[in-house]
């Protein structure tokens, strides 16, 4: 029993984490229709820029802060430069920029912050909290893990829903051009989603790095798996999102946990890649798609 | 216009500058051109499956991965002559794909990326999962050697070189062909709008597994070509790397283009070397250095799709038609364009020639419209 | 010019371009019969990389990508030993030039990157090849091409196979002996106590674990738990080790896997005694990646706190020991040559190999051939910065024979018994190592030696 509650508990951690990715994805998908192979990079990029800043500083909330500014500007900026030009292009040539930006943020981290592992500071205490005299296998780190990634996740909710830019957006995703008829400046608000989800990347960044150790490919194996979870989920659900990332990440525990040790650290990829050809099958354009509708 | 006699023709050409730089060039060349001819293998066929019939594949480094154990194993085990080992191969693969195509039959746009990124993550970790079958993390072992019928002094690296680049040849005639037949028409028709070829009377469905059993043949050809040039089948050498790779290679040089599988290839193989050579003669230190020519890469991929969106087969294109003026005689492959196409496709659409028209996936014309019932 | 007359200056020519082939293919002759022996011969361009002034000699390195982290400061490191040795004086008064390329760790780029560096570049030798499945892929190219491929920076035991790769020497302690090592020390020490086991599941754990089986009842093993590198998530592994109950965990890990499998212990109020190969625990390394957890998981700990105690095994000096005559000479070469890199195990490790290297260029004559390198190894290396003999022999490729047992205390290895050697078979002994610790040249530059 207390095995089952670790193994939950470190995997809505981590699964948490991977929805942090899958929401940044969903969030570009539903603006601007690109896959953002980047995502992963970017976020490893802010997080470079926060250690630094944690090394200079020697306050973690401060890296943390320049982290998420980062973020957003980073995302502007990509956006602005390399994702701009592509949109009135074939799709897939977004995708290969995306690739190359990936490649390039990797190489440059590798000339600014070299090659090597930095050991990245949790924001809370990682020692295993207990209940009575049962260790829980989690840390007041990963309850904050959880915490920060929801708040983050019902804020965007509460921008969407109930703010007039949230209105922008959402009418910006259903049909550009009638929203640029409306008096919308799509432009605007294409920067300000690729921003949005440059923040939530540099967020899952700071939460998992702890437990990755940052390097220029350390964001490499999350992203195909927040990546893994936003298509579970649905590409244009942001609830989707996060229910693909939680069962990702609790599947993932329990086979690392339940099939033996060597078999099940194997097996986590095929596993993943079952789950999501499951999902597929039944519902092709992932768990909270709605109806496909076309125009002929 | 591209009739059978003139693509062989324009293949037989291929095969002689081949012969004659591998004898003039030295050994190490003769090395690279059997790697450009291997990714041309896997590439050509990426590039049939994603930008004839539209479906997009994160995941064909996998079946590379499937071509190469298999012959590693035969080679291993059964010690066949190396023809027949491809050809069993290419019929593993093809099945492999046939499967592949089977599950992603009503896959779409992202949700068929997401799934083949999946696979190409997923599928090499079977050699770790049964070490005693597929060698685990060292991989199997491949002895190639040259045949006896050249003498013993005939390099190793001129024969792989030759080797590899028949089978690139081959395919590139057999997928040439079979994007000009019925079946190719009926590829672009899937791509281009599925419920018009349907009530046309095609198979949509056959159509689409069809494009991936050949892309995944083409991989699989390529992996064996891989496994017999390095001389190891490990799963290190097959990451999602090589996937991304191939559909980077297969955009950049023309998706849809075969033409662009050699220039997508020349890319891959001679771009990160080429850095490499520079910064090194520079002498940067190792961090600086070794990074310097990922950056150039990436840089690469980017300027190349900002300043050649249809790749470096439709940029030479656009150049070729700015020079001697657009061939008013040949057919197009398009009967009308589609709503969002972008004023170079239309330039492009005039001059006809064995690649095809810049994909147009229905995903980027009806993606304003397609609303889903969230908010 | 008359017929007679041409027909005299065309006889003249000949003769004299025969006379001076003549003594030209005489003097070389000359000199190469005097190679190995008098120290006033010219060099010449005795084999392919070699000329009169240099000898480029090439590696293929994971310098970026996922396993670049440690590891890429190995190769640098080298180099600026090699530095070290052309400034002064150089081998024979030859420059080494240190080709060495980015292979990635990926088994295709080092085949592409060895033939470029064969058949383009011409090196003489390829040096510290690093990583198993990757120089699996260019083993059988070298040896046929009869490329001299030595000290390969693996401890698979893949390199020692003189019948089929002759060329192939491996260099550091292979991973059954250090198992055999270190089993030998858990079976004596905590004869009580229920073993676990980590182990990254490639061939490195795999021998590693094959060696502390030879020497552990399999009745004190209570648990086997295995990684791959590319699932950082291990705490499924640690919440099975625990549930086992076992008091000791030996670990066959990289750093950054020990670094989480100490992470995942604090998590689960677990505190097992550690028992790990050299591989993982280089003390800065490893110092440096628990850092952040220190700060988080009490006021009192650092770093250095969180990794005391652990018990492993080492086949050099310690870091620790600055006085040690070969610790000051890294230091000194470090500090001009490579002074960016932290002063850590690997920047010791890649010092280690390019010394050897030169002690074996030494050993193999004024204008060597390629082969002539390879007889060199195989008569036998001078231990030099070693603490354990080499195996080398006509029979034998395997490199380093012994390790001692350490444990780390304040950030640096503490030597805690005498140096032990082995073999790789499950019933050879494990015997005390009595020769004397060698001392550094005091010129920090070997000489030639006629044996080990």
């Amino acid at each position: 029993m207390a095995e089952f509650l670790q193994l939950t508990l470190s995997g809505i951690s981590f699964g948490m984490v991977y929805a942090a990715i899958a929401l940044s994805l969903v969030l570009i998908w539903r603006g601007t229709r690109v896959l953002n192979y980047a995502q992963g990079g970017m976020a490893m990029f802010t997080t470079f820029i926060a250690i630094e800043v944690i090394y200079r500083t020697h306050n973690y909330w401060a890296g943390f802060v320049v982290a998420l500014a980062a973020g957003l500007v980073l995302g502007a900026i990509c956006e602005l430069t390399v994702i701009r030009p592509t949109l009135s292009r074939p799709p897939l040539n977004a995708v290969i920029v995306t690739i190359g930006l990936l490649i390039l943020l990797e190489g440059l981290a590798g000339i600014l912050f070299g090659g090597q592992f930095r050991s990245f500071p949790a924001a809370f205490s990682i020692t295993g909290l207990k209940v009575g005299g049962t260790a829980l296998g989690v840390s007041r780190f990963d309850v904050f893990v959880v915490a920060a990634v929801l708040a983050t996740t019902l804020v965007l909710a509460v921008v969407f829903k109930y703010t007039s830019a949230g209105l922008r957006m959402r009418a910006t995703a259903f049909n550009a051009t009638i929203a640029q008829l409306s008096g919308i400046r799509v432009a605007r608000v294409l920067t300000v989603g690729w921003a949005l989800a440059g923040l939530l990347g540099a967020l899952a960044g700071v939460l998992v790095s702890p437990s990755t150790f940052l390097y220029p490919n350390s964001m490499d194996i999350i992203f195909v798996y927040g990546f893994t979870a936003a298509v579970i989920g649905g590409l244009d659900s942001p609830a989707g999102a996060v229910v693909g990332g939680l069962l990702l990440g609790l599947a993932l525990s329990y086979v690392g946990g339940y099939v033996g040790g060597s078999v099940g650290s194997e097996l986590t990829s095929l596993v993943a890649f079952g789950i999501l050809i499951a999902v597929l099958m039944i519902r092709p354009d992932g768990l909270f798609a709605g109806a496909r509708m076309r125009r002929v | 216009m591209w009739t059978l006699p003139r693509r062989l023709g324009v293949i037989i050409v291929l095969a002689a500058i081949v012969v004659f730089l591998s004898v003039k060039l030295n050994a190490f060349r003769d090395y690279q051109i059997a790697e450009i001819a291997v990714y041309v293998t896997a590439i050509a066929g990426l590039t049939v499956l994603t930008g004839l019939s539209g479906q997009i594949s994160l995941g064909n480094g996998a079946f590379m991965a499937i071509g190469a154990y298999t012959t590693a194993l035969l080679l291993l085990h059964l010690s066949w002559p190396f023809y027949a080992v491809l050809v069993v191969a290419a019929a593993i693969t093809a099945v492999s794909g046939a499967v592949v195509g089977i599950a992603a039959a009503r896959l779409r746009g992202p949700y068929l990326a997401g799934a083949t990124l999946m696979l190409g993550v997923a599928l090499p970790s079977i050699a770790y999962a049964w070490p005693g079958v597929f060698g685990g993390d060292q991989g199997l072992n491949v002895v190639f050697t040259t045949p006896s019928f050249l003498g013993a002094n005939f390099p190793l690296t001129r024969w792989q070189a030759w080797v590899c680049a028949a089978v690139a040849l081959v395919t590139l005639l057999l997928l040439g062909n079979l994007g000009h037949s019925r079946i190719g028409r009926n590829w672009r028709a899937v791509r281009d709008d599925d419920v018009a070829a349907a009530l046309d009377g095609v198979n949509v469905a056959a159509a689409r597994i069809r494009a991936f059993v050949v892309s995944a043949t083409s991989a699989g050809l390529a992996g064996a070509l891989l496994a017999i040039l390095t001389g190891l089948v490990a799963p290190g050498a097959y990451t999602i790397t090589l996937s991304i790779a191939l559909l980077t290679g297969a955009v950049i040089g023309g998706l849809g283009s075969l033409a662009g599988a050699l220039w997508g290839s020349l890319v891959i193989v001679l771009v990160p070397t080429y850095a490499t050579d520079v910064a090194t003669s520079h002498g940067l230190s190792s961090s600086v250095g070794a990074n310097i020519p990922i950056v150039a890469y990436g840089v690469v991929l980017i300027l190349v799709m900002l300043v050649f969106p249809q790749g470096i087969q439709g940029g030479l294109r656009r150049i070729m038609i700015a020079f001697f003026g657009p061939n008013q005689k040949s057919r197009t492959w398009r009967t009308a364009p589609a709503n969002n196409v972008t004023p170079s496709a239309d330039t492009l659409l005039i001059s006809g020639d064995e690649t095809l028209s810049p994909p147009e996936p229905p995903d980027k014309p009806t993606s304003q419209h397609e609303k889903e019932g969230t908010s | 010019m008359k017929r007679s007359q041409r027909l005299r200056w065309q006889g003249a020519a000949l003769i004299t371009a025969t006379a001076l082939a003549v003594a030209a293919c005489s003097s070389s002759s000359s000199s190469t019969a005097t190679s190995t022996s008098s120290s006033n011969a010219a060099l010449t361009a005795s084999a392919p990389g070699i000329t009169a002034t240099t000898i480029t000699i090439g590696s293929h390195q994971p310098l970026t990508g996922v396993a670049a982290p440690g590891y890429s400061e190995i190769a640098p490191a080298s180099n600026a030993y090699f530095q070290y040795v052309n400034a002064n004086g150089g081998i024979y008064g030859r420059k080494i030039i240190y080709k060495y390329l980015d292979d990635a760790y990926n088994p295709t780029t080092t085949s592409s990157v060895v033939h470029q560096l064969v058949l383009q570049d011409n090196v003489y030798a390829i040096f510290n090849g690093l990583g198993t499945p990757t120089h699996l892929a260019v083993l059988s190219f070298l040896n046929s091409e009869k490329v001299p491929d030595v000290f390969v920076a693996s401890g698979c035991e893949c390199w020692n196979n003189p019948s089929q790769y002759p060329e192939t020497f491996g260099w550091q302690i292979d991973y059954v002996r250090e198992g055999k090592i270190l089993g030998q020390y858990v079976a004596q020490h905590f004869k009580k106590d229920k073993i676990g086991y980590f182990y990254q599941n490639d061939e490195f754990g795999q021998d590693g674990v094959k060696g502390l089986d030879y020497e552990i009842p399999s009745s004190m093993v209570v648990s086997r738990q295995s990684y791959v590198p590319t699932n950082v998530n291990i705490a499924p592994q640690v919440a099975a080790l625990k549930a086992s109950g076992a008091q000791v965990v030996v670990a066959f890990a990289v750093p950054a896997f020990l670094a989480l499998l100490k992470l995942y212990t604090l998590k689960l109020g677990y505190n097992p005694a550690l028992v790990a190969s050299n591989v993982g625990t280089d003390p800065i390394t490893l110092g440096g990646l628990v850092s952040s957890f220190a700060k988080q998981s009490g006021a009192t700990l650092n770093g250095s706190a969180l990794i005391n105690g652990i018990i492993t095994d080492y086949y050099a000096p310690s870091l620790g020991s600055t006085t040690n005559s070969w610790i000051a000479l890294w230091k000194k070469v470090h500090d001009q040559y490579d002074a960016k890199a932290p002063f850590d195990g690997n920047v010791q490790y890649g010092m280690q190999a390019a010394y050897t290297f030169v002690q074996a260029m030494f050993n193999a004559g004024r204008n060597p051939t390629r082969q002539d390198l390879v007889n060199a190894i195989q008569a036998g290396l001078p231990q030099g910065p070693i603490l354990a003999p080499y195996a080398y022999s006509a029979t034998d490729h395997a490199g380093m024979t012994g390790a001692y047992i350490a444990k780390i205390e304040n950030g640096v290895f503490v030597q805690e018994g005498p140096v032990l050697v082995t073999d790789t078979s499950a019933t050879g002994a494990i015997t005390t190592f009595s020769g004397t610790e060698q001392q550094a040249p005091a010129s920090g530059i070997p000489s030639a030696s006629s044996s080990s």
